[in-house]
């Protein structure tokens, strides 16, 4: 049995752990101290060391990314916090931020050293505001105490409500005040990024991550985890589950061992489908109860981990409206700067409310699946890629319940009876 | 409207925050929102100025993000999360009776200008479905009664306060204020957590 260890999440349950007063008691900003003190190839080296992979997706390693940053080249240098998070699903960052925004913006001044900027920007998402505010106050308090400003500043940049600002590249056009649309690369970030400098983007776990690290040390974080994923990180449990919620846990933790902390499936039901890692990472069903949770472990399932929210679905669920809706979500986010991803996903709504209404034909599947041939790897970016994730594994695990939908002449499923309300009267 | 000297000079502070002026486009229009309660051409001629830019790449700006609002929204500006998972655990259902309930469309405004309602993608706060935002602050683990509840206080004008968020619900234009980067003192107020967010670190306390 995987044991739970919280890093991020150790001082969450006390009431000021938002404020600097809260941070500082245990050992906040100390980390920042010792890495200022440091070389920073040598802070760079300790994060290659501790094997630090993104937490916001795709876990490429933490510390090969700033080490790309090229150095002596008497540029501007910049990070960029990716705290966007809004891949459905997905739920980890901004409580991280409520809970403990100081944490972040000790990473930042840290690997600001490392990669030799001046500057970072935290672009997160507008739809939070309390912790739009939380996060504004703690770099006021950090400026207030001398923590920030002496050679680093941070700035917080609020976006607007568009999902594809969470890709790197639109969230760097978002910041330099254009339409949020995703670049061609290469050239990368890292050579390439905000106003042409060299820049890293970050997801906001994998920043606040590095504190912990520095004080510390490497082999402490290697310790924990699996062969190539090391570490805890942040599992996001939701949907037809007793208690949902965070759980702080070493990679490679299985579903079943998290659906036995949450109290399992909500009572009298089984579970039927979830998604491992946000909406675009394909889904598993209950074959998949142990797979390791890690990147190796996923992806050999043939899944992704990406962000570890964990949407679990009981068999009340009609998996046909649950991608459609997804489905729709792409739609609308969709940027509309590449045809396969703009166009692709128009078409695959079209398609999918047919089928949801019993009114397509068993063709539509495989033209489904044919779209999908022609969405996947055509585009800038992963959006389109993500979109067909849900429709590929849904045909693949559950091509009967479709079908059942054409027979049936419209969906089986009775939509209250997957609500939490149900028979509450409501 | 008309921008005032200090609201002017807000704005040129916050243009300020960055190595180069067009970055500041996007805290701009929040803070016109601030201000105006939504996306005026006026404001968009304001920053086009304040940026030298042509007032057509502002709005083409503004166009791209769906919080930037071309015409006003209420005073509370309700959102139900309608993505896969608030929507079958609850959210579709409730925005459904929302709609019935106010007697409004998605992004429409009650006539006496107190609460418009969108339907929202996925807002981060799944381990607390089915979600509610009002203003973008978080009303958790809603169902029909309470939803129906919550806005019925609005247009009482004793709006109920968010899940996690300040002490009372701030309007609109107070909102934006903060997502222009402003600071509005309220960031002391609330929880620090809700019990999901808790959940995994007390079962870690009891030895799991």
């Amino acid at each position: 049995m995987t044991k739970l260890v919280p890093v991020l999440s150790a001082h969450w349950d006390e009431k000021d752990s938002f404020t600097l007063e809260g941070y500082k008691r245990h050992g906040g900003y100390k980390a920042a101290e010792k890495a200022l003190a440091m070389d920073p190839d040598a802070v760079i080296q300790l994060v290659k060391d501790s094997g630090l992979r993104g937490r916001g997706g795709a876990g490429f390693p933490t510390g090969m990314k700033w080490g790309f940053i090229p150095q002596g080249d008497n540029k501007d240098h910049y990070l960029v916090v990716n705290a966007d998070e809004s891949e459905p699903g997905t739920c980890k960052d901004m409580p991280l931020l409520m809970a403990n925004p100081h944490v972040l913006v000790e990473g930042c001044i840290i690997a600001c050293h490392a990669i030799r900027a001046k500057h970072a920007f935290i672009y997160i998402r507008g739809e939070v505001t309390h912790v739009a505010r939380r996060l504004n106050q703690a770099i006021a308090d950090a400026y207030a105490a001398g923590i920030l400003g002496n050679g680093i500043d941070v700035v917080l940049h609020v976006g607007a409500g568009a999902y594809i600002c969470g890709e790197e590249t639109a969230l760097l056009d978002s910041l330099e005040g254009f339409r949020g649309q995703p670049r061609l690369r290469p050239p990368f970030p890292a050579i390439a990024g905000l106003y042409a400098r060299p820049t890293v983007v970050n997801n906001v776990e994998s920043i606040a991550s590095v504190p912990a690290i520095v004080m510390n040390g490497a082999e402490w974080y290697q310790s924990m985890g699996t062969e190539k994923s090391k570490g805890t990180t942040l599992y996001s449990l939701s949907g037809h589950v007793v208690n949902p919620g965070q759980f702080e846990a070493p990679l490679g933790i299985t579903l079943r061992e998290i659906l036995d902390l949450a109290g399992g499936v909500r009572p009298g039901h089984k579970l039927k489908f979830w998604t491992p890692g946000g909406s675009s990472t394909p889904l598993f069903t209950d074959a998949h109860l142990d797979v390791p949770l890690d990147y190796e472990g996923v992806a050999a399932a043939g899944s992704m981990l990406g962000t570890k929210a964990l949407q679990i679905f009981d068999e009340t669920t009609c998996v046909v409206r649950a991608v459609l809706r997804w489905t729709e979500f792409y739609k609308h986010e969709s940027c509309g700067k590449c045809t396969p991803c703009r166009e692709g996903t128009w078409w695959l709504v079209q398609i999918l409310r047919d089928l949801e209404d019993g009114k397509g034909t068993e063709a539509d599947l495989a033209k489904l699946l044919d779209l999908c041939d022609n969405i996947m790897g055509r585009s800038f970016c992963a959006l389109g890629d993500g979109a067909t994730s849900p429709i590929t594994s849904s045909i693949k695990y559950f091509r009967d319940e479709y079908i059942a939908h054409l027979t049936n002449g419209a969906c089986p499923f009775d939509p209250v009876a997957s609500t939490l309300f149900v028979g509450a009267g409501a | 409207m008309a921008f005032s000297s200090e609201d002017l000079s807000t704005m040129d502070s916050i243009i300020k925050r960055y190595p180069r002026s067009r970055s500041a486009i996007m805290p701009l229009l929040h803070f016109v929102q601030s201000k105006a309660g939504y996306v005026t051409n006026e404001g968009i001629e304001v920053i086009a100025k304040l940026l030298q830019l042509e007032a057509a790449e502002v709005t083409a700006v503004s166009t791209f993000y769906t919080q930037y609002k071309p015409t006003p929204v209420g005073e509370y500006h309700v959102g139900v999360c309608t993505n896969t998972l608030c929507a079958i655990m609850g959210g579709d259902a409730i925005f459904a009776s929302l709609k019935d309930h106010l007697g409004i469309g998605n992004d429409e405004v009650t006539p006496d200008g107190k609460v418009s309602l969108e339907h929202i993608e996925c807002n981060a706060a799944c381990d607390y479905a089915p979600v509610v935002m009002a203003n973008w602050e978080f009303y958790d683990n809603q169902t029909v009664e309470s939803a129906k509840e919550l806005v019925d206080s609005m247009r009482a004008g004793n709006p109920k306060p968010p899940t996690r968020g300040p002490n009372r619900l701030v309007t609109y234009k107070e909102a934006s204020a903060v997502l222009a980067g402003l600071n509005d003192g309220l960031a002391h107020e609330g929880v620090q957590a809700g019990e999901p967010t808790l959940l995994g670190l007390k079962l870690s306390k009891e030895g799991k």
